[in-house]
């Protein structure tokens, strides 16, 4: 348990947790990031099935990469959609995956940044 | 395989595909090949762009370089000039409408991408069940600055400053809201944040708190910090398994960590969040009804005054505000209240969470700032109308809005254009109708939601929404008279005026503005017994022409209630007095010999 019992403690905590994000924690090179966006309406389209086939099958096939489940991006049209941070680079969103694409998006863009038919191109901005 | 150099990103979304997108696609493949850059180059489908008035939509990487209203014919001049010779494409480039200066990045087109994050900014990005990654963006770092930096009236200047309106319906300013419970001594005074979303087709408030639960929990404590409560309530439906599962876990760990509870941060400030769960009452999203069902009474509302910001739950000072305002909070606070009044219109300030469902290509979560126009929302984020129909409506707000038509498209939303055009901002749900929508039935369905829902307590929503009910169904199954139609507007202004709650003064909304908008489809229910969309079942009649059928017997075969004659190979008939209008045997027709007159 980390109790936060200081303003300063929180920020160190926050500047902890960025690097450790970034893998810069023990000279670790940074990882690949995989969002599963996982909210009602993309569990409701299969979400589950493929967050559990992504973390299995990137173990599997030996790649290190961090899956992440987080709540949904808005895209209900596209559901279920993952989203993939390469290190460097930036995120590309997947819409309409199921395990067929999500195989295709392992091999081809996580392992080769080779681009798969399927991205949503980003429409919005943020105030990040 | 590696990564190739470049790609071509051709957009696939329905507005784009129907403008030839698909061929487009094609044509660049081909000439990548024709040029042997198939190792080099790579082309994609992609999702909608959010920029269908200027489809087809082609992307260049790197260099994000966007070509608008691209033909089949473009693919080999964007191959040959931009890939081959690094030279782009002019004449494609999209054209800053104010300035009518190219930009050829896809970053730069500021004016055409719509929408900006406020409320959402870490909805599908963070990890909603681990406070780390919260943290990581900046979450509790506004309750830290307000903690060290600020004193309650500094906080509730800032909110009052920013201009925010609650998001839950009425739009009320929430700084105004915030110093009237801060004002008001007690020795306790609560925190109660609304989650009892119930609109038809509203899924806002959902999508936060499962995306991003902690922005509200954080909220939550600056709104207790700056009014002197220590208690926070959210009252949640219960119909949202998934949210409640995730705001629990937000709140043990938050507790965890020292964020929530006693001696937050080491500054002396307690505070805690506890949860209450509704049962599903549309009712109880009305904050005085809410807070009666939190105290275990009957939901129902009570008059007000007392406001709850004077004696609310348990008589106390309670300030009540929706999930999305709370979400918002925490960047107001870190960002100032200029830049949050900066956006938006004159008296409607920030962004606005909306849920797009219906007939529309593009369903989902979207946050545009506020002054964005229907047109916008529909035709540009939304992807248009599905299966390329004509736009018909919108509804706004809910059972509470009203229809919005063609003439309103260009409208810039915002709470008080809303109330002017005859609907309402609502909390944020928006129904797309096309053509073949029936206006009445349309109406007919939000009075069906009130009826159901109504509390029972008032007369005018128990006894007056019923009667709208009836005389729409009168009106729908072909009984209605013309006096009706000034029975229905009477009616609903009188409920208009009279009932107790918010909720239900505004329910007559759907009626009276598909009355201002749609009277000559009423005309045709009254007067002609038609329904121009062929929707209501009383008022149509299926219909095989003899030229067209050929006697093969598959409608007959297909028909529950053996409603249709006929010998092999002769022509056949439906007996209208047995049909019941299922529409098996138009379906089943081959020969488009059955058709709705």
């Amino acid at each position: 348990m980390k109790t936060i019992s200081s303003p300063a403690d929180l920020r160190k905590l926050r500047e902890e947790i960025k690097a450790k994000m970034q893998g810069k924690e023990s000279g670790s090179k940074e990882k690949v990031r995989i969002r599963v966006h996982s909210g009602t309406s993309g569990l409701a389209s299969g979400a589950k099935a493929i967050l559990d086939f992504v973390t299995q099958e990137l173990e599997k096939r030996n790649i290190d990469a961090t899956v992440v489940r987080t709540g949904d991006l808005g895209y209900c049209f596209a559901e279920p959609t993952i989203e993939v941070t390469r290190p460097g680079e930036e995120p590309v969103v997947f819409g309409n995956v199921d395990k067929i694409k999500a195989d295709e998006i392992i091999e081809k863009y996580i392992k080769n940044g080779e681009f798969v038919d399927g991205i949503l191109p980003v429409n919005y901005q943020t105030i990040k | 395989m590696a990564k190739k150099k470049m790609q071509i990103l051709v957009c696939g979304g329905t507005g784009c595909s129907n403008l030839q997108g698909e061929s487009i696609a094609d044509n660049l493949k081909l000439e990548v090949e024709a040029n042997a850059l198939e190792n080099d180059v790579q082309v994609v489908r992609t999702g909608c762009f959010g920029l269908c008035s200027l489809g087809p939509i082609v992307k260049v990487m790197p260099g994000d370089v966007i070509y608008t209203k691209v033909q089949p014919s473009d693919a080999r001049e964007i191959v040959e000039e931009h890939i081959l010779k690094g030279r782009k494409v002019e004449r494609l480039l999209y054209k800053d409408p104010a300035t009518q200066e190219t930009v050829s990045s896809h970053p730069g087109m500021t004016s055409h991408i719509k929408q900006l994050r406020i409320v959402l900014r870490n909805c599908g990005i963070i990890d909603p069940e681990n406070i780390e990654e919260a943290i990581a963006s900046d979450a509790y770092e506004a309750l830290n600055k307000v903690l060290t930096e600020m004193t309650p009236q500094d906080v509730i200047r800032v909110i009052k400053d920013s201009g925010q309106r609650g998001r839950g319906g009425a739009g009320f300013p929430t700084g105004l809201k915030w110093e009237i419970a801060s004002k008001n001594q007690s020795d306790e005074k609560y925190v109660v944040c609304n989650a009892d979303e119930g609109d038809p087709g509203a899924f806002m408030d959902r999508s936060v708190l499962e995306g991003d639960p902690h922005s509200v929990l954080e909220a939550m404590a600056i709104c207790g910090y700056s009014i002197g409560a220590s208690n926070g309530l959210i009252y949640i439906r219960a119909e949202y398994p998934l949210a409640v599962h995730r705001l629990k876990v937000a709140i043990d760990q938050a507790r965890e960590y020292g964020l929530l509870g006693k001696n937050i941060l080491g500054t002396g400030f307690n505070f805690d969040i506890e949860l209450r769960y509704g049962a599903g009452a549309f009712v109880c999203g009305e904050e005085t009804a809410l807070i009666h069902s939190m105290e275990g009474l009957r939901g129902e509302p009570t008059i007000k005054p007392p406001f709850p910001g004077e004696a609310g739950f348990r008589g106390k000072p309670t300030n009540v505000n929706n999930v999305e305002t709370f979400a918002a909070i925490p960047a107001i606070i870190l960002k100032g209240s200029e830049w949050y009044s900066s956006i938006g219109t004159e008296k409607s300030k920030g962004t606005k969470v909306f849920a797009l469902a219906g007939k529309i290509n593009n369903v989902g979560l979207i946050e545009v700032p506020m002054g964005t126009t229907l047109r916008e929302i529909i035709f540009e984020i939304g992807g248009g109308i599905r299966h390329g129909k004509k736009f018909k409506a919108v509804q706004t707000g809910g059972p509470s809005g009203g229809c919005l038509t063609e003439r309103h498209l260009d409208t810039p939303i915002d709470f008080d254009n809303l109330v002017a055009a005859g609907s309402m901002m609502g909390s944020g749900g928006m129904i797309v109708m096309d053509e073949d929508d029936c206006m009445v039935s349309v109406a007919k369905f939000f009075l069906e939601f009130t009826v159901e829902e109504s509390c029972g307590k008032c007369a005018p929503c128990r006894v007056g929404n019923k009667r709208l009910h009836e005389l729409l169904n009168h009106i729908t199954e072909g009984k209605g008279s013309d006096p009706d139609l000034d029975r229905l507007r009477n009616m609903s202004n009188v409920i208009k005026d009279t009932a107790l709650c918010g909720l239900r003064q505004s329910s007559p909304n759907p009626v009276l503005s598909t009355l201002d908008n749609f009277m000559d489809e009423y005309v045709a229910h009254v007067r002609d017994k038609k329904c121009p969309a062929g929707k209501c079942k009383n008022l149509m009649e299926y219909y095989i022409i003899p030229e067209n059928c050929v006697g093969c017997t598959a409608c007959a075969r297909v028909c529950p209630v053996n409603a249709i004659s006929g010998q092999r190979k002769e022509i056949h008939n439906i007996n209208p007095e047995i049909c019941i209008k299922c529409g098996a045997c138009k379906e089943k027709c081959k020969f488009d010999a059955i058709i709705i007159r």
